[in-house]
């Protein structure tokens, strides 16, 4: 039965996500914005809260609990990745670069959750993982990957670069992707994960950027590094035929997450401009009238009817993961959309409060920076466009390029 | 006026005749009320229609007006379709494309749904859901997301005849929701009937910035009752129709719904031909101090706005079904279309446009469920109905364009039926009423 409100079970969630975004991040998003590289210590302190919130509300919430549920027996789940999308929300409105920071809540941790065998979950239980996939001469075409991973008897040994590691310094392991033999392209592509400890890894370099700059953005090298097979997450066999289908797997799990991220920062600017007309005289109604209201109220309307979109789509995406239905197509169209919408509201509205938008007195121009990232990593709008695309026309990526 | 359709004394000598030599009527003792009742409906024979169709219950529920029951959701966000509301939207995409697609050329050069598309949709039993039960009907729950699934897979076939065909069922809405016991007696239990009657919710006005909630259809008091003059635009089904409910300005009540019937005196209406929709068989009215008593009122003050929120969720409805369309139509002609020694899909110039179609489609759709969802539980729903309308009529409008764009010069000349989208879907966000959910 269509029923599209956030549900009753994950309110207690949401209500400490909110806290924490409230408390935490906001009181310090401003400074880490400023201190870019400076680890931002309060958030050991939350990372300890959240431990006891996954044991409290929604046991696994986070991107840990992000995994597949089996067709059960034809009721509906309201799962892991919906409270993880609905949390994420909320703590992305407090700040989505120290969302980003937040401990062994890493896109790496989302991949093991997503393809590691329950062994491997069990071993990599309380591991910090980031994800390094982009490299200096591949951004969007992960097939094109360079950084190998060479069997030595028993173990592989990875060397190669990897760029724009979110969270690279600070994670304690990292999820690798690397070829085994670059000749076989795609499907030779396997993920590794990799302790930070491990001597053949280190990070070279760390990134100024546009935005999100309380969470870190690392290169890394990975020198003659050597690990155990059992590092290798997934089918270790190089299959022609099924070929991305493993490590791109992750993907159907991991944007709708990353939607959430856009959609929180786009309702901080949303609410925040709200505040802000309302001070200049303009209350945002409901009326039913459309061609009287002001033009600020028109485009607000158009705003948050666009972010209402992006919402739904991502709930959408993660309600079909939860239930176990295929969502590659609706997780690419809910990153595609939520790319989008969040960097057109939060530079809209900033428009809408005029120099108070582009001031550092209001956080509205922060947003606006944060927001691009989102519609860039885990897969550009264009890459999105082209894999939703290529379904709906049954297109190969030789054919539509 | 058409030849199939019976008219009101029509429909009423035809009930008269089944009921004349019921042996149940006498045992009931209800033949004098129905007498009664044929006696003072010179004019109108839903009176007689009505009480001869369901004797026993309409005399029962004479005193409370009878509504249809309010769906109980279990408090979890949920994106699945119950089996009824599977199994309804396969048979009528089945009507929709076996049916509205093939004759949507006719019936836009008609004006008018063939006799035989008419007749085929009604034994489906649109109107006949909803009227309550105790009517007569065969209703007994309420949900507009439902309507949206019925009007979505109509419109998938052929917005125009869709609109006209939801015209009646959107009447029996109104007057199953906010009806007293005595309208649903004399006019609800007639849309429960085989051939139900031509009925449309009039509230749009020729006026540019029309406001809906503040109609310039005025009634001046007089006498209890009121006189109304003004005029409403583009009324689907509006030249024939037999029961209209309208939106006027009543002295000392302020905007209301008021119910006419269609050959009330005072009222006219010629034919209002428009860019699109014309299977709906639109129609300009003019009211020139048309009386009407207190009886005719529909609900109460809040009413008015409650119909133009749930008539806006209506059009997006009707517009997902007609951008669906428009979607499932072009991808394969791209697939096809050759240029430069490849299908133009290949290009990402078509490509996007298509897949922008598609994000956006689920969008409108995931946005009306929403609002439809929360008036069917009885949750406020103004600013998800605003925001549902409002993005449905930017993309709409945009998808059309869009849908031309992707066929070239080739649908310019209307070898293909996008053209006729594009224009059917520019009337979403400039229109009020006509339908509701």
């Amino acid at each position: 039965m269509i029923y599209l409100e956030e549900p009753k079970k994950f309110r207690v969630l949401i209500h400490q996500a909110r806290q924490v975004a409230t408390e935490v991040f906001r009181p310090n998003s401003r400074k880490y914005d400023r201190a870019e590289h400076a680890y931002p210590r309060e958030l050991d302190m939350l990372s300890a809260l959240m431990d006891g919130m996954n044991q409290g509300g929604s046991r696994d919430a986070g991107a840990a609990g992000l995994s597949r549920a089996s067709a059960g027996d034809g009721k509906i789940v309201n799962g892991a990745n919906l409270s993880t999308v609905l949390g994420l929300i909320e703590l992305c409105w407090g700040d989505v670069g120290l969302a980003l920071s937040l401990p062994r809540q890493g896109l790496g941790n989302a991949a093991i959750a997503a393809v590691a065998t329950e062994k491997q979950k069990r071993a990599l239980a309380h591991c910090w993982a980031a994800m390094a996939i982009t490299e200096p001469g591949c951004g969007s075409d992960s097939a094109a990957i360079r950084t190998t991973a060479r069997k030595d008897g028993e173990d592989y040994v990875i060397n190669g670069e990897k760029i724009f590691v979110t969270a690279g310094e600070r994670c304690d392991h990292v999820v690798v992707w690397a070829s085994l033999d670059p000749q076989l392209g795609r499907a030779a592509i396997k993920s590794f994960v990799v302790s930070k400890d491990n001597p053949g890894i280190r990070v070279a370099r760390l990134e100024h950027k546009l935005g999100i700059r309380a969470s870190d953005t690392a290169t890394l090298v990975l020198e003659n590094c050597r690990v155990p097979a059992s590092a290798l997450l997934g089918n270790p066999e190089i299959d022609t035929r099924k070929g991305f289908g493993g490590v791109m797997q992750t993907f159907d799990n991991t944007r709708p997450v990353v939607a959430a991220m856009a959609i929180g920062v786009a309702r901080a600017a949303l609410e925040r401009c709200r505040e802000l007309l309302a001070d200049a005289g303009l209350d945002v109604g409901y009326d039913m009238q459309r061609w009287r209201v002001p033009a600020a109220i028109a485009r607000y309307h158009e705003l948050e009817a666009e972010w209402e979109a992006a919402r739904l789509l991502t709930l959408r995406a993660a309600w079909m993961a939860d239930n176990g239905q295929p969502n590659s197509l609706q997780a690419s169209m809910c990153k595609a959309k939520a790319g989008r919408v969040g960097t057109q509201v939060t530079l809209h509205c900033a428009e809408l409060c005029g120099s108070l938008g582009y001031s550092e007195d209001e956080l509205l121009e922060k947003w606006a920076r944060d927001a691009k990232i989102l519609d860039i990593f885990e897969g550009t709008q264009q890459i999105q466009l082209l894999i939703i695309a290529r379904r709906l026309l049954g297109k190969s990526s030789a054919e539509l390029k | 006026m058409p030849k199939r359709r019976r008219d009101l004394q029509g429909l009423g000598l035809a009930m008269l005749n089944r009921i004349a030599g019921s042996p149940a009527l006498e045992k009931l003792h209800l033949q004098k009320p129905a007498e009664q009742a044929l006696f003072q409906a010179s004019r109108t024979g839903f009176k007689v229609a009505s009480l001869a169709g369901r004797p026993l219950q309409t005399v029962r529920k004479l005193l409370e007006p009878a509504r249809l029951e309010q769906q109980r959701h279990e408090g979890l966000f949920d994106l699945s379709l119950s089996d009824e509301q599977t199994m309804l939207v396969e048979s009528l995409r089945r009507f929709a494309d076996e049916r509205l697609r093939n004759s949507s050329a006719d019936a836009e050069s008609h004006s008018e749904v063939s006799e035989e598309t008419w007749n085929a949709a009604m034994e489906l039993g649109l109107c006949q859901m909803a009227v309550p039960e105790a009517l007569g009907g065969a209703g007994s729950e309420r949900s507009p997301v439902t309507s949206a699934l019925i009007t979505e897979a109509l419109a998938w076939g052929d917005m125009g005849q869709a609109l006209a065909l939801l015209a009646p069922v959107s009447v029996a809405h109104a007057l199953a929701d906010w009806g007293n016991a005595e309208q649903q007696l004399h006019y609800l239990s007639a849309f429960a009937q085989e051939s139900p009657p031509d009925a449309a919710l009039a509230l749009l006005e020729p006026t540019a910035l029309y406001d809906p909630e503040r109609p310039g259809c005025r009634g001046r008091a007089q006498d209890g009752g009121w006189l109304v003059s003004g005029e409403k635009s583009l009324v689907p089904l509006g030249p024939f129709a037999q029961i209209l409910i309208l939106s006027a300005d009543l002295e000392g009540l302020g905007p209301r719904l008021i119910l006419l019937e269609g050959d009330a005196n005072g009222l006219h209406c010629r034919k209002e031909p428009a860019m699109g929709l014309r299977a709906a068989s639109l129609g300009r009215l003019k009211l020139k101090e048309v009386t009407i008593s207190a009886g005719a009122i529909i609900g109460d003050e809040n009413t008015l706005a409650q119909a133009v929120a749930l008539a806006r969720l209506g059009w997006c409805a009707l517009a997902i079904g007609c951008a669906q369309a428009v979607l499932d139509y072009v991808g394969p002609y791209a697939n096809e279309r050759q240029a430069f020694g490849e299908p133009i899909s290949h290009r990402q110039g078509v490509a996007f446009t298509i897949a922008d179609m598609a994000i956006e489609i689920e969008a409108m759709r995931l946005l009306l469920w929403r609002a439809a969802a929360r008036a069917e539980q009885g949750m406020e729903y103004r600013r998800e109905a605003l925001l549902a309308y409002r993005f449905c009529a930017d993309k709409a409008m945009q998808i059309g364009s869009n849908g031309v764009q992707m066929l070239g010069g080739h649908d310019f000349v209307k070898e293909h039926p996008v053209e006729r989208w594009y224009r059917d879907l520019r009337a979403t966000g400039l229109f009020e009423g006509g339908l509701l959910l």
